[in-house]
């Protein structure tokens, strides 16, 4: 695989993660457990999308042709997407829809700051765009975990029961391949591991914090960087996609 | 640059801070420090940078500047988004703080760099000038907001986070 089409896979991946996180949460525009939360957990859905964007153009550009950064948002198909399992699984509770979100925001906050030093230009300028609106993110969803953690026994227990559901999906989310190793080594993409070991720090302090505990023994499904996800991706897909592929190259 | 071009350049400055902010009608774009650069090079090219990444005001901002310049002659008209450097309020004029604070947002008031709480509070309800606030919801009605509400007149307000 050539530098640009190593550089293009990790854009999707960086831009597919976006997305899918993005649509999951703008499911809840309207249904949110009171107004403010409606707000905030749609405003963070925004974010994504607009995250997303950037990655998505880019990978657009790296690949030329008619490629563009809707074209690549909405007229791939399941396998071709690269999105982290965690980030496309359903809402659930706000238990498990603010979780997902704590321990994805935590995963991209130290992500994109591996990437503030990336030796491509364009990453490294997506990545410092992004992390300021990942750390507020992070600092939202991390107060939510503690409220819901240390809040009434139902709280508690539906927390406790999210993290135990979807821990078994984390693991997935620092997954390599020879390509993305290479560019490791080329300064151009994240070391996962340092990642991960920054994530687990954070993780293991809040979730103290929360009283809640990180499930042990889990076994960890894994597959996404080849194409290959729960269930889930398709219908996600089915409803993302359905107008511009009714109505292509329609404008609004 | 000659004198001639720098007038030019200028001149463009000027009609650009009258294209206000969709979303806060009382802030040009040039103060909210969004144009970054003007080249005179084949028309006008007209950088800008987007405040947050998925911010909807953006695309109706660069079709604004659009019209804006067209309106008063220049046919070639090209919008250049940048990235890098990230935006901050830190870019604000503090005549644009004035007039977010005059419209009853209140403004980002320290720099959003090497902060440890980068996000600040603000420093005062806007309306009766009371620093006795409390935070209501960290998102407000656009993603640069955050929704307050002043202990004393009892008023909620918009604060302009640090960014």
């Amino acid at each position: 695989m050539s530098q640009n089409d190593s550089l293009y896979s990790y854009c999707l991946r960086l831009g597919d993660n976006s997305l899918i996180l993005g649509h999951r949460l703008s499911e809840w525009c309207g249904h949110g457990p009171f107004l403010e939360e409606d707000i905030a957990l749609t405003n963070i859905a925004l974010d994504l999308v607009g995250q997303s964007r950037m990655f998505l153009q880019y990978a657009a550009e790296l690949k030329g042709g008619d490629s563009t950064e809707d074209s690549l948002a909405y007229l791939r198909e399941e396998r071709e997407y690269l999105n982290a399992l965690l980030s496309e699984q359903p809402n659930g509770d706000f238990a498990v829809t603010n979780s997902k979100n704590y321990l994805f925001s935590v995963f991209n906050y130290h992500l994109y700051s591996e990437l503030s030093n990336s030796k491509d230009e364009k990453i490294k300028a997506i990545a410092e765009k992004s992390i300021k609106e990942v750390a507020y993110h992070v600092r939202h969803c991390g107060k939510w975990m503690v409220r819901l953690g240390k809040g009434t026994e139902e709280s508690h227990q539906r927390l406790q029961d999210a993290v135990n559901d979807i821990w078994m999906y984390t693991d997935d989310m620092f997954e390599s391949d020879e390509n993305t190793d290479l560019l490791v080594e080329q300064g151009m993409a994240a070391n996962l591991n340092k990642v991960r070991s920054n994530w687990l720090k954070d993780v293991t302090e809040q979730l103290k914090e929360a009283t809640i505990d990180i499930p042990t023994d889990t076994w960890m499904m894994k597959g996404s960087l080849q194409g290959k996800h729960s269930e889930h991706l398709g219908f996600l897909l089915a409803e993302m996609q359905t107008i511009p592929r009714t109505f292509p190259n329609s404008e609004w | 640059m000659s004198t001639a071009q720098l007038s030019k350049t200028q001149k463009i400055f000027d009609l650009l801070s009258e294209v206000m902010d969709p979303e806060i009608p009382v802030i040009n774009v040039v103060e909210m420090g969004i144009v970054k650069d003007i080249s005179l090079e084949d028309g006008v090219s007209v950088s800008i940078t987007p405040t947050y990444s998925g911010c909807p005001a953006m695309n109706i901002i660069a079709t604004d500047i659009k019209t804006k310049l067209q309106d008063n002659g220049h046919t070639e008209v090209k919008i250049i988004e940048v990235l890098s450097p990230a935006w901050t309020t830190d870019l604000m004029t503090d005549e644009a703080r004035a007039k977010l604070e005059a419209y009853g947002i209140a403004s980002p008031n320290r720099s959003s760099v090497n902060n440890s709480d980068p996000v600040g509070t603000p420093k005062e309800c806007p309306n009766c000038k009371s620093a006795n606030t409390k935070l209501k919801s960290h998102f407000g009605s656009t993603p640069c907001k955050a929704l307050y509400v002043c202990v004393d007149c009892l008023e909620p307000f918009d604060y302009f986070k640090c960014h």
